[in-house]
């Protein structure tokens, strides 16, 4: 039975700066860095101290709310810095490599044959349970739960997304093994999500259910495909990984270790050679970005993750903990005179047909962080609906949100969407509302509020 | 650019943060965003941003009027030289509207956005760009001979009373440039009904009288204007409702732009459609038997539907309660017209009172979204219990 969906609203942006496919190996970095913030809503519990000796796998820090989620070091080497920000908060730990490649291993002898609360004491162990998130509200998964489904999508569509199928095609057996262990860890469907026009080597992938999807971004989002095929209802947990992250968890079940591949696609107006990198979680950026002949005298954006959600970083940060993608943009903190006429400066894209520059047709547009604007009370409606494929009322959901009123926001499908399914609501705002930052604040009080 | 750029930045000085006149800095911002779009980048949220801003949708909407308006001064010309029998050509007739029009579009901006610059200040936000177009259409929907201190008047009392004493921009629940022209209708009705004020000077010349075609109707005369009058526009009327046509084409504007929702104006004209030809089979009195295409194109209810009823802050905001309110509108539009003689032109009335109810609508719609996700829930508990 085909459960193929075909998602009508949202927008694709054409712009410039997609990666070539082009797999480059360049010499491994000398430091690494956690960010606990890539964890949303953690409380970090340092496990080591400045000058310790770690080895790649060994715990760095564990969430405060659950003692049994540890956060492991991607690299063997020495803690050479505890970063801490305003009321010493954590901010980064950083390990500077000692080329001894001491890994801490795991005994993984014939899981097949073993249950699920086994499998999960090795990937908590391990220190690969982060890479299992749950919604609601996209907080790592908790152990103790058994969710009714798990999605991986390979479907991704944000503004010059990577292209899974190229990504992991050297991993396609650790893809597998990663779904089996998967199908370990919940009594319902494990889903994979494809490109419905071109699926690629997953149509091979087995004990996993295919489901084709078509549609502009953000259909790509793995909340959008979960709301179309198996809603999330009050009290329901539904578990996702990234597609990479499933070959984590199949290296670990196949060497006995903590893996941390990250294959990177560096990619935006300002990258010379977009193409992608093998890379580790937490790398320092800089080698990537010089390679990819990124002027870094200019004055640029680099971010971790795709343009529309990913967070900002700097030349000298580190990569994500989840995130494909960097994305790197020119700053638009300059003035444009009389830019605010309608089909004026139509070179600025715009979903809305008060500019011209959907008459571009295929022109990739260069993009920058211009707010092209100013913050005004929400007047237009409508036009969040444009971009938000949901059966729920966006607006009314972000009031509620504002207001602080939980019913409100429950029985408005709050446990459906994440901030990511805002990303483009951000984006053709004519208001310029900060949808993403609001719905995470509203998660946030659901979180300290419901649980 | 950048010279005059370097000027703006050294004239805002003393209204940067921490300065002497930090509180007036609102009023700065507003007139140096009409010159240069700010420097302001993304810090939350998505990091690019669309070219889409309220400037910009308030000035589409400008340009959809800008047709509407100038057919409307022409015509308060035309009808003018066409009463009192003189030859004219077209610019002669243009002069005469535009030296009856721009006077009160001048007094329609400076009375509100004086009041807007003061509640800016006031509660520390900036000014926000709504009334650009509140401000031109307040005159527009205007009979030509209403004194210019009335005008004034209604604004004020439209900007303070419909508008901020709800919390300004985005807040209010009644359209104000029609609050306004409900003002003026009901506290001075004999400069605003009659046939002494839809033509200009009429009132000062014996020779020129005019009524409006559902006045006539109204009253029980013959209406002599054809059919291609009505839609051209060539008729007395409010400044430039009359003309069917050029408010066509500002409708187009607005729905090929995305800035009026096309559900409310084919909703609007479905809902009178229907209304009128319901009327028309009963046929009882003169009003009910006026053709229903005719009723869509005289009186003010093509301006209101296309440019009134699609205020986007005063009616319903969810696309299923757009169709509902438009359908609403052009039905209760019709029904005052041929129901209530007193108030021959009914859209006005039918706006307000759809404004009123817009929130109700959009209550009930989004109920049914919520009733069927937790019915949702319900019935997957029932699975798993």
């Amino acid at each position: 039975m085909s459960k193929d969906i075909q998602i009508r609203n949202g927008s694709n942006l054409n712009l410039e700066g997609d990666a070539d496919k082009i797999l480059v190996d360049i010499p491994v970095s000398k430091t690494f860095a956690l960010n606990p913030d890539n964890f949303f809503n953690i409380t970090p519990k340092l496990i080591v101290k400045e000058g310790d000796s770690v080895k790649k796998g060994s715990p760095l820090f564990f969430s405060k709310q659950n003692p049994r989620i540890h956060f492991v070091s991607p690299a063997a080497g020495e803690v050479t810095a505890i970063v801490r920000g305003a009321k010493r908060k954590i901010i980064q730990v950083v390990i500077t490599c000692d080329g001894s490649n001491e890994v801490v291993s795991h005994d993984i002898s014939d899981f097949e044959s073993l249950d699920a609360d086994a499998v999960k004491e090795i990937i908590l162990k391990s220190g690969s349970w982060p890479f299992i998130k749950q919604r609601p509200y996209n907080i790592i998964a908790q152990p103790e739960d058994t969710p009714k489904s798990i999605f991986v999508s390979t479907y991704a569509t944000s503004p010059l997304d990577v292209d899974y199928d190229f990504l992991l095609k050297n991993n396609k057996d650790d893809f597998q093994r990663g779904i089996k262990v998967l199908n370990k860890l919940t009594m319902g469907d494990v889903n994979l999500t494809v490109d419905n026009s071109f699926k690629g080597f997953f149509e091979t992938v087995k004990e996993a259910t295919l489901i084709g999807v078509s549609g502009a971004h953000p259909s790509g989002n793995v909340g959008v495909q979960i709301h179309k095929i198996d809603p999330i209802n009050y009290g329901d947990k539904v578990w996702v990984v990234n597609p990479e992250d499933v070959v984590n968890l199949g290296i670990l079940f196949s060497k006995g270790e903590f893996s941390a591949q990250r294959t990177l696609a560096v990619v935006g107006s300002s990258v010379q050679k977009p193409q992608y990198y093998k890379a580790t979680i937490g790398a320092s950026l800089k080698p990537y970005l010089e390679t990819s002949g990124i002027d870094l005298k200019e004055d640029v954006r680099i971010i971790n993750g795709d343009v529309l959600s990913g967070s900002k970083t700097s030349e000298d940060g580190y990569v994500g903990f989840y995130n494909n993608l960097i994305s790197v943009i020119p700053e638009g903190n300059h003035y444009r005179m009389f830019g605010w006429l309608p089909f004026v400066d139509n070179h600025v894209p715009s979903i809305s047909r008060t500019s011209f520059s959907w008459l571009l047709g295929s022109k990739k547009a260069k993009v920058n962080t211009n707010l092209n604007g100013e913050e005004r009370a929400l007047v237009v409606t409508g036009e969040m609906e444009k971009v938000f494929p949901m059966n729920i009322f966006p607006m009314q959901l972000i009031k509620a949100c504002l207001v602080e009123d939980i019913e409100r926001m429950e029985a408005l499908g709050i446990y459906e969407v994440v901030p990511e399914d805002f990303g483009l609501v951000d984006y053709a705002s004519t208001s310029k509302i900060e949808a993403q930052d609001i719905i995470k604040k509203g998660i946030e009080l659901m979180i300290k509020e419901v649980g | 650019m950048s010279f005059l750029r370097n000027k703006i930045d050294q004239i805002k000085k003393p209204f940067a943060k921490g300065e002497k006149w930090e509180k007036f800095a609102p009023a700065v911002n507003a007139f140096d965003t009409f010159l240069f779009v700010p420097n302001h980048t993304t810090h939350k949220g998505a990091h690019i941003r669309d070219a889409v801003d309220l400037k910009r949708t308030m000035v589409t909407v400008i340009i959809a009027l800008l047709p509407a308006l100038i057919y409307g001064i022409y015509n308060t010309g035309y009808q003018y030289f066409i009463q009192i029998g003189e030859a004219f050509s077209f610019i002669d007739a243009f002069m005469h509207g535009a030296w009856k029009i721009v006077p009160m579009i001048i007094v329609s901006y400076v009375v509100g956005l004086t009041i807007e610059f003061i509640f800016a200040v006031y509660r520390g936000h900036e000014v926000n760009e709504g009334y650009l177009v509140t401000g031109l259409l307040i005159p527009m929907i205007m009979p030509v001979d209403i004194p210019l201190w009335m005008v004034g008047v209604s604004t004020a009392f439209a900007v303070l009373i419909a508008k901020e004493a709800f919390g300004g921009t985005g807040m209010n629940i009644l359209n104000p440039a029609l609050t306004a022209r409900a003002f003026a209708f009901f506290a001075y009705p004999t400069y605003m009904s009659g046939n002494k004020v839809w033509v200009s000077e009429a009132s000062n010349l014996d020779a020129i009288s005019g009524e409006t075609i559902l006045g006539s109707l109204a009253a029980g005369n013959e209406v002599t204007y054809s059919m291609l009058e009505m839609f051209n526009g060539s008729i007395p009327g409010s400044i430039a409702e009359t003309s069917a046509l050029w408010v066509g084409v500002g409708a187009l504007i607005l729905i090929i732009t995305g800035v009026g929702s096309w559900r409310i104006i084919f909703g609007g004209i479905a809902g009178a459609a229907i209304m009128g030809f319901l009327f028309n089979l009963w046929g009882a009195n003169a009003l009910m038997s006026f053709s229903w295409t005719n009723h869509l194109m005289v009186g003010g209810f093509a301006f209101g539907i296309v440019f009134m009823a699609t205020d986007p802050v005063s009616a319903a905001q969810t696309n299923k309660g757009k169709w509902i309110y438009g359908i609403l509108v052009g039905f209760f539009c019709i029904l005052i017209r041929v129901f209530n003689p007193a108030y021959p032109e009914g859209v006005m009335l039918a706006i307000l009172l759809m404004n009123v109810f817009a929130p109700t609508i959009d209550h009930y719609v989004v109920e049914a979204n919520i009733s069927k996700r937790k019915k949702r829930w319900a019935a997957a508990q029932l699975k798993t219990a």
